[in-house]
């Protein structure tokens, strides 16, 4: 009937095996040998469940970019990675910096069903850095805005900066900041150091972030709000947010999968899938964010899912746009950088990729993670496959993805996303399937 | 071999054999008749992405001295400004059947995505790109400095005891880079002279010496001088303060240049800027390469295209 489920023997948190029983959106029943007529019984022996990934900065492209992404089909592919939420961030066109636009990507989001969609709003009018974008209005709207950021450009006058963080504690919010000193990243291309000294590809240097990161938290300080830092990719930006939060500033960071994995040597081959922004960067700057992540100076992992159609990536790198496709494949990337290597547990994966991004962005539901009366978003993952990454396993539109033909752990078996599933035995559930699921549950 | 897309990659004894061939390759540019049939039937393109009259010439020269039959194109435009791309043009090559592309382009590594993107079989030359490599500018150099320090006796030998000072603008210098990784690996050390704003971060790892000043470095023992061109919009970019600067501090004038020692011989890549980084004295003196460098391109040039297009091409040999 009510489309109920029984998860069987999955390893909570990869710790004891148990039966999770989901009926009407919740978590009604945890224990051993639950059983209930009629549901669907899945079973999860042997898999870890862990509570809905969220993903705090994602690229749905759509409106104005769908030969890259749109909202479905973003959306699918997050269902496949084990998201049932994500943040979608603001440079689409329309840049989302209306109440209108906010609400349209919201309800492409309900629409869809496969995740919760969030739409993130931009801090200033069109990305500009000039004026403040309708912060309350988008705050206020049905899309219920807290995250804002002109992500993919860097808020960089410092007054406008100020009065941001200052405004949105009007609307519980919180500036995302894309740290990325403009003038001294004119024209960059990689990592600037010893590879692109040689490559001849003109650098984007460490400072330009840290130097934007140092002034955030202070600002954020001086004004006593909080600040979120978008991908942070060097040691030294590592170093700037820990010094914040032993003062006591309200600042939380994020990492991206790549950045937790691939290093810059990979630019010697001048393959664009490997161009990104924040561009990748040394080895010892991959081991400082593990080791930050680790130690909680780095509140979260988010994908920063950057899709671009083949010809923006078949081409000389120069010409080649930034960014990777990252939603299908964070879970195995963070598997293989960061629990393989001792350094989190699945515990900690349940908290940076899925309570502290919620919490981020005020996301209600997901505080408890899988427990009985909590809202039934949790994903099945299997963590003890190994295979090589094929184009068929992007779900997205596009497949601009570091990973193709590298061997990587786990696949996700199962998504639960508010009550009702997504993707089953590893496949995603038909489009109509979910929207009718969704519709009922809206 | 396959492809010549840097110097980084080539071993002495590579580099040697290439600089061999270009010395057959001078002798028969002495001959009355200054041709080869050796490559009869084959299609060199001159693909240039970017304007260079020069380098373009020079390698049109070698492929007709080798009979081999030449396509000159010229595309404008990049993929960025919405004009034919990368991967367009390549395979429109490989469809008119191009054995080997010879390709100038303004974005560093494009002669490598062409080489390995499969779009095409061809044997690429990098002939320029970006600020990476220009190889068969640093073979040329390589060939000249060979030629003027051991003549009749060059061939077989390496540049082992030579020392080499670059001056200029390093960090856009694809010249630069190709001679930096190519006169080490043939043995000479090689010291790169320029302001601290003209050299890119990490070049403490590259198998150079590096000096800010000029006449310190000169008031070592060199064997070749060799000035790269400065572009005088730099000085927008806050690189150095304006050209007067630059050239006092770091041009070639007539001054260091009647300082030098007895045998050290001044090179440039061209085109010169007369008077930002060399003095007319300096340019148009006895010491001064820069014509036998342009005419020792062409049998550098020659030497890449046979070795590319003749026989086996996965062996220099």
């Amino acid at each position: 009937m009510s489309g109920s489920i029984i998860v069987k023997g999955a390893r909570i948190l990869g710790a004891e095996s148990q039966d999770v029983l989901v009926r009407d959106g919740v978590i009604a029943q945890m224990g051993s040998d639950i059983s209930e007529q009629g549901a669907r019984v899945i079973d999860a022996a042997g898999l870890v469940a862990l509570p809905g990934l969220v993903d705090l900065h994602t690229h749905l492209r759509e409106p104005g970019f769908e030969q890259s992404e749109t909202v479905l089909t973003g959306s699918r592919a997050a269902a496949a990675g084990g998201f049932t939420a994500v943040h979608a961030m603001a440079n689409t066109s329309p840049v989302a910096d209306t109440a209108g636009v906010v609400e349209q990507v919201a309800s492409l989001g309900d629409a869809a069903g496969y995740v919760t969609v969030r739409p993130v709003g931009a801090v200033t009018v069109g990305l500009k850095g000039e004026a403040l974008a309708e912060i309350g209005a988008m705050a206020r709207s049905r899309a219920a805005v807290r995250v804002f950021s002109d992500d993919g450009k860097c808020v960089s006058d410092a007054l406008l900066m100020r009065r941001a963080l200052e405004y949105v504690k009007a609307f519980d919010g919180v500036i995302a900041q894309h740290a990325q000193e403009p003038r001294l990243t004119e024209g960059a291309q990689m990592n600037e150091g010893e590879v692109s000294g040689e490559l001849g590809l003109a650098g984007w240097p460490a400072v330009a972030e840290e130097a934007i990161i140092a002034r955030d938290v202070l600002l954020a300080e001086h004004v006593g709000s909080r600040v979120h830092i978008c991908h942070l990719s060097t040691a030294g930006s590592v170093e700037v947010v820990r010094w914040a939060k032993s003062r006591g500033i309200a600042v939380t960071a994020e990492v991206t999968p790549h950045h937790l994995l691939l290093d810059e040597q990979l630019v010697r081959s001048y393959d664009a899938r490997y161009k990104v922004n924040p561009p990748l960067r040394r080895a010892e700057d991959v081991e400082a964010l593990r080791a930050g992540l680790a130690d909680g100076t780095i509140d979260i992992v988010a994908t920063d899912h950057a899709p671009h159609p083949a010809e923006d990536k078949d081409c000389e790198w120069a010409s080649a746009a930034f960014g990777m496709v990252g939603l299908e494949t964070a879970l195995s990337v963070v598997q293989a950088a960061v629990v393989d290597t001792g350094h989190l547990e699945w515990t900690d994966v349940a908290r940076v990729l899925s309570r502290t991004p919620a919490e981020i962005g005020r996301l209600a539901g997901y505080e408890q993670g899988i427990a009985v009366g909590a809202p039934a978003n949790f994903t099945l993952y299997d963590d003890s496959v190994t295979s090589i990454l094929e184009a068929g396993a992007l779900r997205g539109k596009s497949s601009n993805s570091p990973y193709l033909s590298l061997s990587l752990p786990g696949r996700v078996v199962g998504t639960i996303h508010a009550g009702y599933a997504t993707v089953l035995d590893g496949e995603l559930v038909d489009e109509e399937t979910v929207r009718e699921a969704g519709g009922r549950r809206g | 071999m396959r492809h010549l897309l840097s110097t980084r990659d080539l071993t002495r004894d590579d580099a040697v054999a290439i600089l061999d061939v270009a010395e057959d390759m001078a002798d028969v540019s002495t001959r009355e008749i200054k041709k080869l049939p050796a490559l009869r039937g084959k299609t060199v393109v001159n693909l240039f992405f970017e304007d260079s009259t020069r380098t373009r010439i020079s390698f049109e020269a070698a492929a007709k001295r080798l009979s081999a039959d030449v396509i000159n194109f010229a595309a404008k435009g990049s993929s960025v400004s919405k004009g034919e791309s990368l991967k367009d043009t390549a395979q429109t090559l490989a469809a008119i059947g191009a054995d080997a592309v010879v390709v100038r382009h303004g974005a560093s590594g494009a002669p490598q995505v062409l080489a390995t993107s499969g779009w095409i079989d061809a044997g690429v030359v990098n002939a320029g790109d970006g600020t990476h490599e220009h190889p068969t500018q640093a073979l040329l150099d390589a060939f000249t400095i060979r030629r003027r320090f051991f003549g009749t006796d060059a061939r077989g030998r390496d540049l082992a005891g030579l020392s080499v000072v670059i001056v200029g603008d390093v960090i856009h210098s694809r010249v630069a880079r190709s001679n930096a990784w190519l006169l080490t690996t043939l043995g000479a050390s090689v010291r790169l002279v320029a302001p601290p704003t003209l050299l890119p971060v990490g070049v403490n790892t590259w198998p150079v010496t590096v000096d800010y000043s000029l006449d310190d470095s000169l008031a070592k023992p060199a064997d070749v001088v060799m000035m790269l061109r400065v572009q005088g919009e730099r000085m927008n970019a806050a690189f150095f303060p304006n050209a007067r600067e630059y050239s006092r501090l770091w041009g070639l004038d007539d001054a260091r240049l009647a300082g030098l020692g007895e045998g050290t011989i001044v090179m440039h890549p061209g085109p010169m800027n007369r008077g930002l980084e060399i003095s007319s004295g300096a340019a148009d003196s006895a010491r001064s390469t820069v014509l036998e460098q342009v005419s020792n391109g062409v049998s550098v040039r020659m030497a890449v295209l046979y070795l590319l297009l003749s026989g086996e091409r996965e062996d220099l040999a």
